[in-house]
């Protein structure tokens, strides 16, 4: 039961800028993921909500108090951290209570609260080991039942699921977005996946060298990103990025020249666009073999998948990846030509912006939580 | 050296290439010793580098067996053992009261020292500045400089305070000679320690006081007691203030030992008795001790 609010946050390490300025708003039982590349800040961050370290300069406020000269502990927050941090010395019971006895909580109390978030986790039978006699995956749980036990109003995650192997990770995954909805709490979780993020989040805050490129809902993020940036970090394989010339320009579309020479027109507004170099945007899955389509190449190189066949092709100067039917019959060599949907095109200008597009998508106001009543879904 | 000119030796270039692992196997076969023999002789040089090194002590200890004729007599092993040194020897002194001080010293030193390194450590550790490298340089810069060169500034601020001849005097100057030392290994110890534990700690709720009770110090404790053994040992074992600093009140066991070297010229039998007393002490202790030294001596580099 919290609400988070930073106000432009700023950190210094000796004199590096690593946070500059972040704004951000956490609502009640929200499930946010800060997701960036490596280095972009993001751990940062969290360690400052968690008081774990200073903020430069900036507001951070929990329930609309501000708390930076706040202790860690008296913040009432847990975090899991991406090595677990178990203690090596204690049992997986007293690792969990341990917040609980320097509280000074009672034994029988202790024992009851550790025993309940044991049950949730499915940890009961291993509460007698150390943590060193666990796998990757118990230890995560552990960690997290150290979190639970807390009781915390805010769950801060760093980068949990790093260190499990893959199969491990969607179990993992799917475990934490259960656990969101049985404990109702606030949730701010780090990494640097974007299937993490795109699979658990309420909303997604997508950092860049200290910065936050964009807040909004996993659909959000994936129809209307507000920059290339954005486009290209979301969204699984990478969003192609293809040099186009402007023809013309309107507020009801803008005219480009394609690489093979052809022209189309992509319904964005054009209205305030001043450049004539502009870079045009397709998600893979989006573009299509078409006999007739504006676009041409060589397939350069060929990946089955099974469901879904990944084909790069060269475009005259860049290798684009087209996401093809698993049951596609070409070859490498073989010269192609593919249509895109104009509406699922995005086109960004010289600042590498993206120009607004004319319609919304209709599962762009969507989050993860209208999934579970399918009569909320459509948001319009 | 001797496999480029084997491998040089080999004619045409196309037997190279098709078997490779033959070619392999004849050149390393007579070249390298089987791990059998290795073995034996690692284990003798081992044996002999330990014999070299404990020889005088042994040597010291047979001689304090021997009477004062034998033990100026051309070296021996054989003799006939007797006690009289050793009688001799506490006729004269008594030892225990030496003992005493020694074990009072040398613990109490040892445990001031911890006492101070610990937070020391702790906060070069996990809080760094600028300068915490250049701090912990600098403490161990400390001991380069000999010690008599402070002699005299010590003898008279303890000539002033009354530490003259007492054991405080004494814990206090070996906590300050071991004192770089102590921090410099904690310091190290508790830097292989994962931050996030303690961070981990700091989220449930630990104060810095209960991180180091309930973290720190139990997931360190065999660098710490590796330390400890450490200081405890070059505290007994140190001479050069303890014979500077004490006359009879305070004096340890390396007084003792000097106090048989000088007044009536060297009685060889009487002063190998008196050392073998005076280290018998701390040689059992390291014995019984040296699982511990080693694993905490290790501690960083097996993890
Ligand atoms: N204690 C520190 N002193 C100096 N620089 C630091 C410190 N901690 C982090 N940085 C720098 O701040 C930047 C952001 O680090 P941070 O750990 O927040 O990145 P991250 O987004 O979590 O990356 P990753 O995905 O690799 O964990 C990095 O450039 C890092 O070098
Ligand atoms: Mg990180």
């Amino acid at each position: 039961m919290a609400t988070l609010q930073l106000h432009n946050i700023v950190k210094r390490f000796e004199g590096t800028e690593v946070i500059k300025g972040v704004d951000l708003e956490v609502n009640d039982r929200e499930f946010v993921v800060f997701v960036g590349p490596s280095g972009c800040g993001k751990s940062t961050l969290l360690r400052m909500i968690a008081g774990l370290e200073n903020a430069t300069s900036g507001d951070i406020m929990i329930d609309g108090k501000r708390i930076n000269e706040v202790g860690p502990a008296e913040r009432g927050l847990a975090m899991v951290f991406q090595s677990y941090a178990l203690y090596p010395h204690m049992t997986v019971e007293d690792n969990m209570g341990f917040s609980l006895k320097l509280g000074g909580v009672s034994k029988e109390e202790r024992q009851r609260k550790v025993r309940e978030a044991a049950a949730i986790l499915q940890l009961e039978p291993l509460l007698e080991r150390k943590p060193k006699a666990l796998s990757g995956g118990q230890r995560q749980r552990v960690a997290i039942g150290r979190a639970i036990v807390r009781n915390p109003s805010i769950f801060l995650f760093d980068e949990p699921l790093s260190n499990l192997d893959a199969a491990l990770r969607v179990q993992m995954r799917i475990e934490l977005a259960r656990l969101h909805e049985e404990l109702d709490a606030t949730m701010i979780y780090v990494t640097h996946d974007q299937i993490e993020a795109m699979t658990m989040a309420d909303k997604i805050v997508v950092l860049q060298g200290g910065v936050v490129e964009q807040v909004g809902s996993p659909m959000e993020l994936y129809h209307h990103p507000r920059n290339r940036f954005v486009a290209g970090f979301i969204g699984s394989p990478k969003m192609n990025f293809l040099a186009v010339e402007r023809v013309s320009a309107s507020p009801t579309g803008v005219e480009v020249r394609l690489p093979g020479g052809e022209t189309c027109t992509v319904p964005v507004d054009g209205s305030s666009l001043r450049d004539d170099a502009l870079t045009l945007g397709i998600r893979p899955e989006h573009l299509q073999l078409e006999p007739e389509g504006p676009l041409s190449g060589r397939i350069e190189v060929i990946e089955r998948l099974g469901g879904v066949t990944s084909l790069y092709v060269r475009m005259q100067d860049t290798l684009v990846t087209v996401s093809a039917d698993g049951n596609v019959e070409n070859r490498v060599g073989d010269t192609l030509r593919f249509g895109f949907d104009r509406a699922c095109a995005h086109l960004f200008d010289a600042e590498d912006l993206a120009l607004p597009s004319l319609a919304r998508h209709p599962l762009a106001g969507l989050n993860r939580q209208d999934n579970r009543a399918p009569s909320v879904a459509g948001g319009q | 050296m001797t496999t480029l000119k084997t491998k040089q030796a080999i004619p045409a270039e196309g037997h190279l290439a098709t078997t490779p692992a033959s070619e392999a196997r004849a050149r390393h076969t007579p070249l390298v010793p089987s791990a059998g023999a290795r073995r034996v002789w690692l284990t003798l040089l081992g044996w002999g580098i330990a014999l070299l090194i404990f020889f005088p002590i042994l040597w010291m200890v047979l001689t304090g067996f021997k009477s004062e004729a034998e033990a100026i007599a051309d070296p021996s092993l054989i003799f006939t053992p007797t006690l009289e040194s050793y009688v001799a020897v506490q006729a004269r002194a008594d030892y225990f009261k030496f003992a005493l001080n020694s074990v009072v010293v040398a613990f109490g030193s040892t445990l001031l020292a911890l006492a101070i390194a610990i937070p020391s450590a702790y906060a070069m550790a996990f809080l760094p500045t600028r300068r915490t490298k250049g701090t912990l340089l600098w403490m161990l810069s400390t001991k380069m400089l000999p010690p008599v060169g402070v002699l005299v500034p010590i003898y008279l601020i303890f000539r002033d305070f009354g530490l003259l001849d007492t054991r405080t005097g004494l814990i206090i100057v070996y906590t300050l000679m071991n004192l770089p030392i102590v921090v410099w290994m904690l310091y190290t110890f508790f830097k292989d320690l994962p931050r996030d534990i303690l961070e981990a700690g700091r989220m449930d709720g630990a104060s810095t006081f209960q991180e180091v009770v309930y973290l720190l110090l139990p997931l360190t404790l065999p660098g710490i007691a590796s330390t400890g053994l450490l200081s405890v040992i070059l505290s007994w074992n140190e001479a050069f203030w303890s014979l500077n600093l004490t006359s009879s009140n305070a004096a340890p066991l390396t007084a003792y030992i000097a106090s048989f070297s000088s007044p009536e010229g060297l009685f060889w039998a009487k002063l190998s008795a008196a050392s073998t007393m005076a280290i018998a002490p701390i040689l059992v202790f390291g014995w019984l001790t040296q699982k511990q030294m080693v694993r905490g001596l290790t501690f960083g580099a097996v993890k």
